[in-house]
Formats: structure tokens, sequence, C-alpha cells
């Protein structure tokens, strides 16, 4: 059941509206196959695989909105569902701000769905996870890590006409190597749609590299440094400095891009020239689907452009306060770069710092978009354009917005899933002057 | 750490759209439920299946859960939604090896099914399985029940009363200086049933709440904005806690707060909290260096949770969460020497599931362990961890602490932490008295920003209130305030706290760990706390 047909949902969809008894109905049909396997101390812990399929209804009596979820599809089912929703509406208050279910539109399909990485498992996914463990205890290391695969449908419906119907696939590899002794570290991430583009030995090895070069860190005094970051560690910066290109933020005051004197900063050059950033459903690296959580068409939107800020996200509320066309908010984040590996860019250091992964990153004052977090799992000393020695990790309070306005090279970029964004990424390695390291971590 | 989910409930209301998570139900479906005879048979289908499929242990964990999250921007309601999900759940060992299977379909066919699957995955595991699953002893405690003890259930609170109650909070910040006000009401009901092969048969009926809220001042003529979020706790108990009474408020040192221990006012504290926004916008700027902080339990039970909470989570010490949620500073080599100073001698850190009104308060855990409280840190020491059955013997323990939960019928359970809180002082001190040592020092009150290395050494924490203080006297408020410490410096460097009369807990709806990911709940309590010498940086900056 969980893995449903275009025919299927359309089905689905037609009959629940025609239940309804309400202004306007809404529907949406979710369904994922989700697999994973977790291991820690050369050892599986855990392996699974969840079935779910969804229906939601949303139905409004006026300004008086109802929700219902259901996981049966049987016509019964499906009509207590829809009184569910309706009898939630009427024991609502009226939203002032409720807008009516948008009109019909279309959607252009985007490539998200690959078969054979639907086609992953539970054998598959053992050997992804054997690599690691395999190649650890063979060099006296210990590997923990999490391979999860998933393969989703999501179909949207209103009363108004509107339908769309598309399936998704998607991946992500997570691996920590640690020393025996504790005293080096490494990790590796990987992201990837169709699972012809994920090796898991390159990403073993990598994090199995990182965890013998990061033996014996010294420390180095917490202060301004050239940084090289990798795309794992800037791809949560960036994602948490998003939230401020809501525009109803921006005009109210309470965002980066607000002005003194209640404007918003469209226009302003806030970052340097060599920064564009975009969103785009149909990007060949990281598609996603054609329309966002409130069914409205997703385009492609150039959000920074040369470094000047080029667009902001108008929700349909607010957009029709404005008179600002609203589009359906961004599900995937592209970065511009350029064609050098990340290790040109250390080549091209004099002296800095390599940074493989930034955690447990916080916002600490909204207004400048100042965050704190630290480095983890491979943080090293660049001198004369070669990894000197391993570093003792840093906690930095800095803005991405500062850290974009610092960029000296960007490198090439690569597809990344955020730690705790909800973006699908394509996020360049990028060296940065002056990156603000405020005190050293005793933690490997 | 407060992760995905409560971004995707904060998106949640700020979108205004569908409920993307759950079975959603109208009010009235909310107060029915399963007869415990139903689930008791149910349970055995369940056990006798997996035995006889070749399990050498099996338990059941048959779940209901309610959640009603109402969402409220300024004087509009932007959503109310009731969730609810149900199933099955089943764990099992055989071959030595752990294996897990959870279910939907309540049918018997569905729950033997899920157990069998259970075992499957069990017998593939062992093969990869270096050490067989060793469970300390559980004595069966055969047919026994437990309930939050709530006065006033939130299923039986009428919609609109609640949506008013939010709208007048945000009135009244708004009333109090604030320019926009967010304010959410989570309400949860757990209908928990556990059976295992040891003989329990165990019901529990637990009740959470927390009405969080944000009042943010703007001056669009400096382009400046401040927040200021409540200082209500998250609790274990029911809606009786927003019914305020005058005898649960205290004042904070100098006056310069009301502060809520056993109901909470959220109007009035609404209202203060946009008086203090907009305080915040023209308050000084904190100069960076040592300071002593004087820290209350409305702050402090963060700093706990992260720097002693999550370090003493015996999963964490033995590698399980190494590519996650990070391993820990406080290994076993420094528990077993009894020597390692966590703390200054006057820090007692206990663990507990047992303090009432608290939200890791439960009857048993989600391996049918008798909950209780045990001791962390014993006079400055490090004297113990947090386990679960499977962990016991490693700490040379004959019995669980009782630390097993899991988020939902359908995620495995594993350790998670027990309510972990600050002793009171012995000596008589209240914290006014506590200000009158302090030459100078920085006076926070409320919870702000957290962030913590992946071994929890290196902590920063920001607030909600900062005050200075100077010569023994609280002064005007100050801004820009974050400080910055190593976890065993820290609690070294704890020279005072307060006695019982101020101790109240804080807490966590969200607290992440494990993959997949799973949320879980917890408290703190302590009483205000003094810190000498601690460094605090200055956060304001510039852009563009």
């Amino acid at each position: 059941m969980s893995i449903l047909t275009h025919e299927q949902t359309k089905r689905i969809s037609e009959r629940v509206i025609s239940l309804s008894k309400a202004d306007e109905c809404i529907v949406s049909v979710q369904g994922s196959r989700i697999g994973n396997i977790r291991f820690a101390r050369n050892a599986v812990s855990t392996a699974g695989l969840a079935d779910d399929t969804q229906l939601q209804v949303q139905v409004a009596f006026g300004k008086r909105q109802g929700s219902a979820t259901i996981n049966e599809f049987d016509d019964k089912s499906l009509e207590r569902a829809v009184r569910r929703a309706e009898d939630l509406a009427r024991l609502a208050p009226e939203n002032p701000e409720f807008m009516p279910a948008i009109a019909k539109t279309g959607y252009k399909a985007s490539d998200t769905f690959v078969q054979r990485t639907a086609d992953i498992d539970p054998e598959y996914r053992a050997q992804a996870a054997a690599y690691a463990m395999e190649a650890c205890r063979k060099k006296g290391l210990v590997a923990a890590g999490f391979f999860t695969d998933r393969a989703s449908f999501e179909s949207v419906a209103n009363s108004n006409g509107v339908f769309g119907h598309q399936g998704a696939t998607s991946l992500d590899f997570t691996c920590t190597v640690r020393t025996e002794d504790g005293r080096g570290s490494g990790w590796v991430k990987r992201s990837a749609r169709d699972v012809a583009r994920f090796d898991p030995r390159e990403a073993a090895d990598v994090a199995i590299e990182k965890a013998l070069r990061s033996v014996d860190a010294r420390a180095l005094e917490p202060g301004r440094y050239t940084v090289v970051m990798e795309p794992a560690a800037t791809s949560d910066l960036i994602s948490a400095m998003l939230g401020g290109f809501n525009a109803r933020l921006a005009d109210e005051g309470r965002s980066f891009l607000s002005k003194k004197g209640g404007a918003n900063r469209l226009g302003d050059k806030l970052f340097d020239g060599q920064v564009n950033i975009w969103t785009d459903p149909w990007n060949e690296d990281v598609p996603v689907l054609p329309w966002d959580n409130g069914m409205m068409p997703r385009e492609r939107v150039q959000l920074v452009k040369d470094g000047r800020i080029n667009a902001l996200n108008y929700s349909r509320f607010w957009g029709k306060q404005k008179d600002q066309r609203a589009i359906g908010t961004a599900g995937n984040i592209i970065m511009a770069g350029t064609d050098k590996s990340t290790a040109e860019l250390i080549a091209s250091t004099k002296k800095g710092v390599l940074v493989t992964r930034t955690w447990y990153i916080r916002m600490v004052d909204p207004q400048s978009v100042l965050l704190t977090g630290l480095t983890r799992d491979g943080t090293f000393y660049i001198e004369n354009g070669k990894i000197k020695h391993p570093i003792k990790n840093f906690r930095f309070n800095e803005s991405p917005v500062t850290m974009l306005n610092n960029i000296e090279e960007i490198g090439k970029p690569v597809v990344i899933g955020g730690d705790e964004a909800n973006y699908s990424m394509l996020i360049p390695s990028m060296k940065i002057r002056d990156f603000n390291f405020t005190s050293l971590s005793d933690a490997v | 750490m407060e992760r995905r989910t409560f971004l995707n409930f904060s998106s949640l209301a700020l979108a205004g759209t569908m409920v993307p998570f759950s079975r959603a139900i109208a009010a009235e479906e909310l107060m029915s439920s399963m007869p415990t005879a139903a689930k008791k048979a149910l349970a055995d289908v369940a056990l006798n299946a997996a035995t006889k499929a070749g399990a050498s242990y099996a338990d059941v964990r048959i779940g209901r859960y309610l959640n009603q999250f109402i969402t409220t921007r300024d004087l509009n309601v932007e959503n109310v939604a009731n969730t609810e999900s149900a199933g099955v759940g089943v764990r099992v060992i055989a071959g030595g090896a752990y294996g897990f299977a959870a279910t939907s379909d309540m049918s018997s066919d569905g729950i033997a099914n899920a157990a069998r699957q259970a075992v499957a995955i069990a017998k593939a595991n062992a093969k990869l399985q270096q050490e067989p699953v060793r469970l300390a002893p559980v004595k069966g405690v055969g047919e026994v029940s437990w309930a939050t003890p709530i006065k006033k259930d939130w299923r039986t609170v009428p919609i609109k009363e609640k949506a008013d109650l939010l709208i007048a909070a945000n009135k009244a910040g708004m009333d109090g200086g604030a320019a926009f006000m967010n304010a959410m009401l989570f309400q949860v009901n757990q209908q928990k049933y556990f059976a295992s092969t040891d003989g329990s048969y165990i019901e529990q009926d637990v009740h959470r709440l927390w009405a969080p809220f944000q009042a943010t001042a703007v001056d669009k003529a400096t382009g400046k904005f401040r927040s200021r979020s409540g200082l209500g706790a998250p609790v274990g108990m029911g809606y009786e806690y927003l019914d305020a009474r005058p005898e649960h408020k205290i004042k904070a040192a100098g006056g310069v707060a009301t502060l809520y221990t056993d109901s909470y006012d959220l109007i009035e504290d609404a209202r203060a909290a946009g008086r203090d926004a907009k305080i915040k916008l023209t308050a000084k700027s904190v100069a960076p260096g040592k300071y002593d902080l004087m820290l209350s339990p409305e702050h402090l039970w963060l700093t706990i949770h992260e720097n002693v909470g999550h370090p003493t989570e015996l999963d964490r010490v033995l590698g399980y969460e190494a590519n996650y949620a990070g391993t820990s500073f406080a290994t076993l080599d420094k528990w077993e020497s009894k020597k390692f100073k966590y703390g200054n001698p006057i820090v007692n850190l206990y663990a507990d599931k047992i303090t009432p009104g608290s939200l890791g308060a439960v009857g048993y855990d989600d391996e049918g362990v008798r909950t209780k409280k045990w001791d962390i840190i014993k006079d400055g020491i490090l004297v113990n961890y947090q386990a679960t059955r499977d962990q016991a013997h490693i700490i040379g323990e004959k019995e669980s602490h009782g630390c097993s939960y899991a988020d939902s019928w359908d995620s495995v359970q594993f350790q998670r932490m027990p309510n972990v809180s600050l002793a009171p002082g012995k000596k008589k001190l209240t914290p006014d008295e506590m200000v009158k040592d302090i030459k100078k020092g920085i006076y926070i009150v409320g919870d702000g920003s957290f962030s913590i290395d992946q071994q929890r050494y290196n902590s920063q924490f920001g607030g909600q209130l900062f005050y200075e203080i100077k010569d023994g006297k609280i002064g005007p408020m100050l801004e820009d305030v974050a400080y910055q410490a190593n976890t065993q410096e820290f609690w070294n460097a704890c020279s005072a706290i307060c006695d019982e009369r101020d101790w109240r807990m804080g807490g966590s709806f969200f607290d992440g760990k494990g993959q997949p990911p799973q949320i879980s709940i917890v408290s703190h309590g302590s009483s205000t706390a003094r810190f000498n010498g601690i460094n605090v940086i200055n956060t304001a900056r510039k852009i563009g």
C-alpha cells in the first residue's frame, strides 16, 4: 500500500472531495518506504524498514478550518476522515488570515524518482555498513554510522480542480570513525537521489583517513582565521539564515533583512559579489517536488544575486497585503561555485584552518544572525598550501551574513543534506577570511 | 538537544497549513480508550507468537498517543490540531540479539505477524552480534496501573477556552510593549500498555502540558528588535497548571521578575515579557570578562540538561551515539576511580523519574522497570550513570535505573535521560541573600540559546533576562550576554546554592537523540545557584 500510482491517488482524492460538504476541501496523500541500518562499536545496533501511507483532509467552512489524517483507505474510512475534519472545522475559531484554497494550476514535474534507489534492499544496506565496519576493524578503528534510504510519493488535490502526483527517492549516509584510544575522529556525509551516485567504500575511506590524520591534535589560540569550510560545514549555517528571507518578518522589523525606518533590504548588497544563491525545484542534482506544503507551485527564485538580496518569500496572505506575487516556499537551496576542489582551496591557503563538520549550531541573535556552534571530526591546520597537523576543535560565534561577505574563494558545489535543515542542498566548499573562533573545545 | 521536531512544529505554526503528522481526531473522540482486558489479550497474542517463534524474551507496547496543538499569532488563532497515533511495538531477544517490529494493524493476526517479524529480525541480527544481550532481572509485577496525578484533564477543556487564554496572553504582551506575540499550547496524553514475558501487564496514563510564547519588541527607527520568551515550565500535570494561584508565585531576586512554581500565570508573564522585550531595546551591552553568575532555575535547568544530563547517559559513554549526538567526557575510568571531581563538594545531582509534576515522571519505564531516584554526582564526585536493563551489568548494578523510553509505539525503546536535578543547598540561603556577596556579577533568568560540543566539555549559554550585579546589589538590565565554560570547571566553580524554598523545575519537551531520531521529555530542578569567575562574552554584532 505504501507507494501508490497517479491513478490510485487521483481516484482517492476525487472520492474524498465528493464526500465533503464543506465550502472547500484539500486532500493530500503521502506514502513512504524508509529503510535504515545503524551501527556503532563496529557492529550493527538496529536495522529496520517502515512503511506508511497517510491521507490528510483539510476542509473550511468560511474562515474556520479543520484537518484530519487517516491511514486506512476503504470508503468508510475516507468518509470518517472527512467528517472528522468537518467536525473540527466547526469547533475551530475563525482565522482572520484565512486564505482560500488555491485556484486550478498545473505543476511542471521534476525528476525526483530513481527506481534503483527505490529498489535498495536489506542486503545493500548491510553491505554499505559492512564496508565501514570491516575496514575499521582491520585498521584498529571504531565505526559508528547510519544509512537510510527512502522511496515516497505525494499527491495533492483540492476542490478547485488542482491535482499533482509525484514520486521521490533519496538516501543519506553518515559515518564517524574513531581511533580506539579516542584521540582521533573523522566523519563523512553523503546524500543522493540516485544510489548509482553513492559509493559507500569511498565514503568510509574519507572518514577513516580523517580519523587517522586527526590523532594528536594541537591547540591553536582562538581568534579570527582564514578557514576552508567543506560543504557540510556551512550547510546548516546558510540554511539558518534563510528564515530571514520571509518577507513578512522583514517588513515587520524582525529579520536581519529589516531596515531602519520600517522597509526591508531587498536590493541591498549584503554579501561578497561571488555569492549567488537560488532555489529551483527542477535542478538536476537536487530536484524537489514542484509544490510546497501549501500546494503552491514552486519556481526557480534567485534569492541572492551577485551578493545582493534579490528576492524575498511572500506567503499568500502577506503577498496580498503587499501586492506582491506569492511563490511556493523553497524545497532546495543551491549556491553557485566553481570547478575547484577543496584540495585546490587548501593549496592556495598560506595559513588557515580546514573544517570538516560544524555541530550544535544555535541562533544567538536573530538581529545579526549570530550563530554559535563547534567544529568536529576533522579540524586541521593549513600552512603553505598543505594540511600540516590536526588541531583541537573550536567554538565559533559567527554570522553567515559576515561569513558570506568574507569569501576569498569558492569551490565545487556538492549535494548535501543539512543536519537540522529541511532542504536538499547543493553547497560548495569555501575559503573564508576572519572566521571568528571564540574558544577551544577538548572534545575529540 | 532540541532538534528538528520542534522546528517542524514552529514552521507548522507559521505556515498555518495542513497538519503533517499523525492521525487527527475530533475532540469528542479523545476520551474513549480500549478496555484493559482487550489490551491484555492483544499483548498475550504478541508474547505467545514471539515465544513460539523462538524468542527467549519479548515485550510489547500498545500505545495510543493523543496530542493537541493550538497556535496563535497576535490576536489570531492560526491552527488547532488534534492528532492521534495508535499501534503496537514488539521487542524480542532471540539468539542473543534484539529484534523489533511495529504495526498499526491491531488485529490478532497483525500483532502476531509483527511479533514473528521481530523474531526474524533478531535472528538475522544475531549473526552480526558480538556479545549476547544481557538483561538485568525484573520481577514481573502482574496487572498494575499508574497515572499522572492530574486535577483537570486537558481533553475536557473546550478549545475556545484555551484559544481565548492564548489570545488574552498575546493581548497582554502587546499591551505590555510587544509589537508581536506568538503563543502556543502543547497538550499530550500517552495511553501506554506494556507487557512482557517477565509477567508484567502495566497500564499507564501520562499527561503533559506546555504553554510557550514569545514577545517581540521592535524599534523601527533604529531597526532593532528584541524578544523575551515565557518563564513557565513544561510540566507533567493537567490543565490545572494554567489556573494560576497566588501561592505559586515568587519574586526573583531584587523583584526583577515574577516566577512560578506549581501553577503558571500565563497572562501575567506575557504582559511582563512585552515590557521586558521593550526594555531590552535600550539595555546596556555587557562588557566581556569574568563574572560571578547567579543562575535562576528557569535558566539553570538547561545547563544541567546539557552538561550533566547528556554526558552521564551510559549509551553515549559507551559509543552508541558517536555518529550523532556524540560521546561523553565522563568516561568509565573516571567513574571507576571514584575520585573524579565533576563539581564542587556542595554540588549534588540526582536522577529520578518519580518527582510529581515532572515531565519524566512515570510509574514504570518502557521496559517495565519500576521508576526510582538515584545519585549521579554526590558531594561533587561522579558516582553513577543512567542505565537500562541491558546496561546495568556494565556498571556493576543488579537492576536497571528505569531509563528506557520510546517516543512512539512504532519506535524502539532505548536509553533516554530521566529527570536530572541539582539538590538544594544545605545551608539556609535565599536569592536576595545570595546577591549580597557578589561584587561583580550577572543574574540570569530564563533560558536562551544553548550549544555544547559532542563530548560535553565546551558549552555556551544565553538567557532571557540579564541583570548587572554590582557590590551586592542588582542593577539595570544588560543585553548581548552569553557565557562559555568547560563543564568540569563550571561545576567546580559552583560556590553557593539556595535552599529548598527556592527549588523548582524547568524542562524540555523535545530532547532529541538516536538515529532515526526520537524525541523525549525531561525536567530538571534546581535552586538559584552561584558560579564564580565565569567567562562572559558580548554577542553584539553588526552586519552590512
